[in-house]
């Protein structure tokens, strides 16, 4: 379970999350949609530490993680995070990726942990390509790679920062593909993505954020069919029919 | 005239030009006393074996041992200037600043004459290579320290980041994910300062090599000054070149590569 509460967030004097309350029970998925700028990515940044909230608290499965005597390097190791650039590691093979942390962070013996790589990369249907280099593989296996790397870690939530957004149309669906099944599975997942479909099918709830702060908030067939908020709606129009209604 | 005429003969103009410069220099050289003075087998001949048994390798030994004290200070003055603590970010500017604008010579002077005044009936271990590890050692860090913040930087956030998320604390997403690559990167740059050292390497007589531990310049210099011929330059030159061509070779070659 994710609880966040009062999060705020500035740049130097500029505010880019004000105030944001959100909580996501475990086994749920939550999506968060919004334009360009919002503050998604800030806020997802936020949940793992990457950046550090300037006030508010956030909450992980009843350990307060925004508390001074937290450990960060204990909290991001509980957390799987992938990202939209994938950031898989150029100087090693597709199981090593999967591999180091889980030796380096949880001490784990080579052969345990290429064990569990194994069966991460299985899941996510690349078993036969672990000894390839991330550069050697398509922009969807490698962010299918970057999942089965967050997952080695046994991570008890997963954050997505659109994940799809830097694939090729046609390498979108392996990847939904993947996060489908963990969402059947039953895994806590926060997802920040533009993919409505998605959102509309797998999403517990749903978040349109805009200008810092979560503007709409409930399940995808409400935000989707029956917006309530006038922001909600025109950005719902501008993404779904984005030829009847430019920007 | 067409233009491509007009540089036809401008091109043709500059070939005569320099052929009649060479020409003239030919012409007016002593070719006979250029040969005994400058290409004399017997002399030649009497360089070896000491040359590569005592002289090459110690040239090769205080080039190694500069470049490997070099780059471990090179790598921690890399992380000490891309710290978050302040003092540390300072302390590796300065130095780098320092040492770049030093003459490597002033630098091992200090080390073999400073320090001994400095810190007296203390010796640097090793004797002479330990005193050329520290001295050449100290002056190639700086440059190494900046080449390897470079490539540090080149090595997308995004790397880090990741790490970071795995739960990997600062120190080890440094060592195993961004510093491995950011080696890749600079090991072009990385080769010409070994090229580099292997000249600097010259310098070592301002410490008073002995007749073991002396390096190609000063034992072809001492048989220049022994036989009154220049033969010994030759042999040595050509010998640094043996070393330092294919290494340039090599960092060309890599990078192109990346
Ligand atoms: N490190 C930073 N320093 C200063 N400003 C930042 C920083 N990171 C983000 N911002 C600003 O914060 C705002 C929110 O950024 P954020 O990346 O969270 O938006 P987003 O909703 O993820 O947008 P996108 O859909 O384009 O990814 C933006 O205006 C951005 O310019
Ligand atoms: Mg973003």
């Amino acid at each position: 379970m994710i609880r966040i509460e009062g999060l705020h967030k500035s740049y130097g004097d500029r505010p880019v999350l004000k105030g944001i309350d959100l909580e996501v029970p475990t086994g749920e998925v939550a999506c968060v949609i919004g334009p360009s700028g919002s503050g998604k990515s800030t806020l997802l940044r936020c949940v793992n530490l990457l950046e550090t909230p300037t006030s508010g608290r956030i909450t992980i499965n009843d350990a307060e993680i925004t508390s001074p005597d937290c450990d960060l390097d204990a909290v991001r190791r509980r957390i799987g995070m992938v990202f939209q650039q994938f950031n898989l590691f150029g100087h090693l093979s597709v199981l090593d990726n999967c591999v180091i942390a889980q030796r380096r962070v949880l001490g784990r013996t080579r052969p345990e942990a290429e064990r569990i790589a194994r069966e991460n990369l299985a899941r996510v249907g690349l078993a036969d390509r672990a000894t390839a280099r991330p550069a050697q593989l398509s922009g969807g296996q490698q962010q299918r790679v970057a999942i089965a790397r967050a997952l080695s870690m046994d991570p008890e939530l997963m954050l997505f920062d659109e994940p799809t957004s830097a694939l090729d149309p046609e390498l979108v669906g392996e990847v939904l593909a993947v996060m489908r099944e963990l969402a059947a599975e039953g895994m806590t997942m926060l997802v920040v993505t533009h993919e409505m479909g998605f959102a509309r099918e797998v999403a517990s709830r749903v978040l349109f954020m805009d200008d810092g702060v979560v503007v709409e908030d409930g399940p995808p067939a409400q935000i989707f069919g029956t917006p309530k908020e006038a922001r909600t709606r025109t950005f719902l129009q501008r993404v779904l029919d984005p030829i009847h209604h430019p920007a | 005239m067409t233009q491509t005429q007009k540089r036809r003969m401008a091109r043709t103009g500059q070939y005569v030009l320099a052929a009649a410069v060479v020409l003239v220099v030919a012409g007016v050289a002593d070719w006979p006393t250029i040969t005994e003075n400058f290409l004399n087998a017997e002399i030649a001949r009497g360089l070896f074996p000491d040359i590569i048994t005592v002289a090459l390798r110690n040239t090769i030994v205080y080039t190694v041992l500069a470049f490997a004290f070099g780059i471990v200070l090179g790598v921690v003055l890399a992380l000490m200037r891309l710290s978050s603590v302040g003092p540390y970010r300072w302390f590796a500017a300065g130095y780098i600043e320092l040492f770049r604008g030093l003459p490597a010579m002033l630098v091992l002077f200090m080390v073999g004459y400073g320090i001994p005044i400095a810190f007296p009936g203390r010796e640097i271990p090793g004797g002479v290579y330990g005193q050329v590890a520290l001295g050449l050692g100290i002056v190639s860090s700086a440059y190494i320290a900046e080449t390897m913040r470079a490539g540090i930087q080149a090595v997308p956030k995004g790397q880090y980041e990741a790490a970071r998320t795995l739960g990997m604390s600062h120190t080890r997403a440094m060592l195993s994910i961004v510093l491995p690559q950011a080696f890749r990167l600079v090991v072009p740059p990385l080769t010409n300062e070994v090229v580099m050292l292997t000249k600097d390497s010259s310098l070592v007589f301002v410490l008073g090599t002995t007749a073991i531990t002396t390096e190609l310049a000063k034992f072809a210099r001492d048989g220049l000054n022994s036989s009154a011929n220049a033969t010994p330059l030759v042999v040595g030159g050509m010998l640094y070149l043996v070393i330092t061509l294919p290494l340039s070779y090599l960092a060309r070659r890599l990078e192109h590569k990346s």
